[in-house]
């Protein structure tokens, strides 16, 4: 017998208060929809990056609106600038005080290569120090840059595998 | 207290060995680095140059002699008037000029950027530290043998050299910066593929 069943969404009743799902979709679902930022600005990218927390681009619309400014409660560090070699160090070290698991995005032409600061004082690229997930282009970017970049980002955290990762540490 | 407008004829009057120097601007004159704060003092006090609006110094090239001038921007900002000291520092080796810094609190970190780019010492400078390298930096980065894109250094955090292997690199200059060698007027010729600088991390630079 065929019964018209017009319910669309999860319905608890019919399957019983159980979900069932693979570990690594659960994990990375959650990490994904709430990446907090630990905003590393250091010139003028850094404007861009609060234009992105305002209202017009509104980076909550990504889960990724809390930023913080203490590494231990931030999972993904925004390098929104030119980084010195004098900085170096201390983004390196901001960098390890942060708690697993933790991403890295390098905002703009400077954070990516040294940009225009071809020059003794410069580090030329923030992966010489820090592993880079995701680069943007532009000086500044776009703010629109940085949201692809986000999706970038939560694209590849989806595919991480979780729970083989968590069941080794 | 008199017009700004008279200080260097006045200053000549009462420092002998003060001299004129030329100048497209502002007017400016050249003082012996020995007698800088006493000039800048009476300055102060007497024409009301109440604003030590910059300190800078030019490093003539190597081989020059005096190499270093030091050189302090003066502002009177009730008379609206800039006046420009300039003093040749004694010694090429080890460049050293009086501090000011007991006549304007401003000049503290003004002379240690000096210090830090010129390696020029202020005696009597409370707190002379570099400003904008770090503290081990062996290198002068604004003198004239000092090359724009660097010399390879350590750098001063050991645990996170041992962490990155990172170190200051010289900068790669493919496609950089346009630098004009003095004396170039062809500007094609001063470009920097024109003097193959078009290294980087790949392709060494040529010797």
């Amino acid at each position: 017998m065929v019964t018209a069943n017009t319910e669309l969404a999860y319905n608890s009743k019919i399957e019983g208060e159980v979900i069932v799902s693979r570990a690594d979709a659960v994990i990375n679902w959650i990490r994904t929809s709430s990446i907090w930022p630990m905003p590393m600005g250091l010139a003028c990218c850094a404007i861009e990056l609060m234009g992105v927390a305002a209202s017009r681009f509104d980076i909550a619309r990504f889960g990724a609106e809390v930023m913080r400014f203490s590494p231990r409660q931030s999972d993904c560090m925004i390098v929104a600038g030119t980084v010195t070699y004098k900085m170096a160090t201390a983004v390196r070290r901001i960098y390890d005080q942060m708690a697993e698991p933790k991403w890295v995005i390098a905002m703009g032409a400077c954070a990516s290569s040294g940009g225009m600061y071809r020059s003794y004082a410069v580090l030329q690229g923030v992966d010489r120090i820090v592993p880079v997930d995701v680069y943007i282009s532009g000086c500044p970017p776009r703010p629109e840059a940085l949201l692809d970049a986000l999706i970038k980002l939560q694209t590849k955290i989806k595919r991480e595998p979780s729970a083989k990762r968590l069941l080794s540490a | 207290m008199s017009a700004p407008a008279d200080a260097t004829t006045a200053l000549k009057a009462r420092f002998p060995q003060v001299t004129d120097r030329a100048s497209l601007d502002h007017p400016a004159v050249n003082v012996p680095a020995a007698d800088v704060p006493a000039v800048l003092k009476y300055l102060r006090e007497e024409f009301a140059f109440d604003l030590l609006a910059d300190v800078t110094a030019i490093d003539w090239a190597e081989g020059v002699s005096p190499r270093f001038t030091v050189v302090y921007h003066l502002l009177s900002t009730t008379g609206h008037a800039y006046l420009r000291v300039a003093a040749n520092c004694a010694s090429d080796a080890a460049p050293e000029v009086p501090s000011v810094v007991d006549l304007w609190a401003g000049a503290n970190w003004h002379e240690r950027e000096v210090y830090d780019m010129f390696g020029i010492k202020f005696a009597g400078h409370p707190d002379l530290r570099r400003i904008l390298m770090w503290d081990e930096y062996p290198h002068f980065p604004l003198r004239k043998e000092f090359p724009l894109a660097g010399i390879e250094t350590p750098l001063p955090d050991p645990a996170v050299v041992a962490e990155t292997g990172a170190k200051a690199i010289p900068a790669p200059m493919m496609g950089g910066p346009f630098v004009a060698a003095p004396g170039e007027i062809n500007l094609t010729e001063a470009e920097p593929r024109a003097k193959d600088e078009s290294w980087n991390e790949r392709r060494s630079k040529p010797e």
